[in-house]
């Protein structure tokens, strides 16, 4: 039965993420540790789109919209309160709730797909516009200066919950990431092979017979995207709280594209593959940033137009087959 | 009336300049076995898609067990318990004929029931073999079983088969009649069908439709006796 083997191999995974969680700080520096902890935190961004996309079969051109969401959520909270708990509790349940209400139009009002696209697309463009124009005092929020293109520096990072004085140091940070990432990706895992979740990639094959079968395809739908939203905001919450800065270009079509290209290399209906594409891309992105060797925009291209033409499924599903071949 | 688990009141849908379904006055007794028949572009499917609500009348009513379910969408209406098997298969391709049977008995049962439930139609239905297999790698012959099992394990009061038995060979089709036979022993059932064979194992009262409209409604005997029936599957139209 593949149903099982899968799900062994997700218990690996899962042992193999806490023990790079555990290792790491051991033999890498400051530097690398924080370096990976951005990846993780952006690894967490590809889960949330990987879920909608690749098991809700939703079309989702603008998840950035709710990682910038989640992240300015995040910033202005934190630096009105001078505490992380709540701006880290309300940077995901903000976002699930825009999440909620646009899905709502769109699900219920019976969009097709390419709609899906565009609308979402145009979403995560206003806000990346919206943003950017919000330069001068006249734009704040509380004590929060929203600083339009110039972006929010020096925000307030994570303390120990109830404790503003005692801040996380980098590797606590790490390890907080890392649980997070376990904790979605599990979390996930579990949601899939629940009752709801085998109705959502149902729903993902069939349409049509879901309805015939009693299930109603809108509100799963609109779930999905809700829990989707949620997640991509906790990443933003955890990528404004490494640079400890957020500025618009979270919400920018660079940024909602990579997100796409990750899921795209990584493999579409797996949670492993956009994990695996995520982290590659990254990698490729920091390296390629540092050296200065080629337009990292343009090898990006390159290696999407590749994948889409050449490995469609991806690298996960591609060496799955792979290896149920050999 | 109170006996009727089905009834439509001069349902109609138009599109465009066609009528494709025109006041059909259709009533189903509880428990009763009807055979629907006509020519290609009767209107037989598109009645069915009216009933699921995957149509939307553009006149009359769809009263089940008395209430009016016109304009309901198609899961509520799934979920008061009609079912149906579409004309080409609607599955999950990607999925196992398990997870199909699954799907279906766990919207209305706890997981352990659920189970034994698939196990039980696997068996009813004769694909224990292939269980596990997934779903668009079948013959369309034995997709039909799949569709089939599907809507069994979801327990409908009333069960709409379009063509059950196409793409059958001589054996599946009698083993499918056999299994429409039991089925009629708990649960209403209307079947589009287009072999007369099939309709030959199974039927009782016999409604012919013709260009939207029921044409006559009559036993299996009088209807293969009637001149009319005739005329429009061999297409004469009487009078010139």
């Amino acid at each position: 039965m593949s149903g099982r083997r899968w799900r062994s191999g997700s218990v690996l995974t899962t042992v193999a993420m806490v023990l790079i969680g555990l290792g790491v700080p051991q033999v890498v520096d400051q530097f690398g540790l924080l370096q990976l902890t951005v990846f993780a935190a952006m690894c967490i961004l590809a889960l949330s789109l990987g879920f909608v996309w690749g098991y809700g079969g939703i079309l989702c051109f603008g998840q950035s919209a709710f990682f910038g969401l989640g992240a300015y959520t995040y910033a202005v909270t934190a630096v009105n309160l001078g505490e992380s708990t709540l701006a880290t509790l309300l940077a995901l349940v903000v976002p699930a709730v825009f999440a909620a209400l646009l899905g709502y139009f769109m699900f219920y009002g019976r969009l097709s797909d390419v709609y899906l696209g565009v609308i979402t697309l145009s979403v995560t463009l206003i806000f990346f516009n919206l943003m950017n124009s919000t330069a001068g005092d006249a734009y704040r929020v509380g004590k929060a200066r929203l600083n339009g293109f110039n972006g929010m520096p020096s925000l307030p990072t994570l303390n120990v919950p109830g404790d503003p004085g005692r801040l996380l140091d980098p590797t606590e940070t790490f390890y907080l990431v890392m649980a997070c990432l376990v904790l979605v990706y599990v979390g996930l895992h579990v949601l899939l092979a629940s009752h709801f979740g085998r109705v959502v990639v149902a729903i993902r094959e069939n349409e049509a017979r879901c309805e015939l079968l009693g299930y109603d395809v809108r509100l799963h739908k609109l779930l999905v995207f809700t829990i989707g939203g949620g997640i991509a905001g906790l990443a933003g919450c955890l990528f404004a709280n490494w640079g400890a800065f957020v500025s618009p270009n979270v919400f920018s079509l660079t940024m909602t594209s990579q997100i796409i290209i990750w899921v795209i290399v990584g493999g579409l209906g797996t949670l492993l593959g956009p994990i695996i594409g995520c982290l590659i891309m990254q990698y490729l992105a920091t390296t390629l940033g540092t050296q200065q060797l080629a337009n990292t925009s343009l090898v990006f291209g390159v290696i999407f137009l590749a994948f889409v033409l050449l490995v469609p499924r991806g690298i996960v599903p591609s060496l799955r087959r792979l290896a149920l071949r050999a | 009336m109170s006996g009727a688990i089905l009834q439509t009141v001069e349902l109609s849908i138009r599109f465009g300049g066609v009528e494709a379904v025109r006041r059909v006055n259709f009533t189903l007794a509880e428990r009763e076995l009807r055979c629907l028949i006509g020519p290609n572009g009767a209107g037989k499917s598109t009645l069915f898609k009216l009933l699921t609500g995957q149509l939307k009348p553009t006149a009359g009513r769809i009263l089940f067990r008395g209430q009016d379910i016109t304009g309901h969408h198609t899961h509520a209406i799934a979920r008061r318990g009609i079912g149906i098997k579409t004309q080409v298969p609607s599955l999950f391709d990607g999925l196992t004929v398990h997870e199909h049977l699954w799907l279906s008995a766990r919207r209305t049962h706890p997981a352990e029931r659920t189970r034994a439930i698939a196990d039980e139609i696997l068996e009813r239905i004769g694909l224990t073999a292939v269980a596990n297999g997934a779903v668009g790698q079948l013959s369309h012959g034995l997709r039909q079983w799949v569709e089939l099992g599907t809507v069994l394990a979801g327990n409908p009061e009333l069960i709409l088969l379009d063509e059950p038995a196409a793409g059958m060979t001589h054996d599946e089709v009698a083993r499918t009649a056999e299994l429409v036979r039991e089925i009629n022993r708990t649960h209403a059932l209307i079947v589009v069908e287009h072999d007369m064979q099939f309709v030959k194992m199974i039927a009782r009262t016999v409604t012919v439709m013709h260009q939207g409209a029921v044409l006559v409604e009559d036993t299996m005997d009088q209807i293969l006796k009637n001149a009319t029936v005739r005329d429009v599957y061999l297409g004469k139209h009487g009078g010139s």
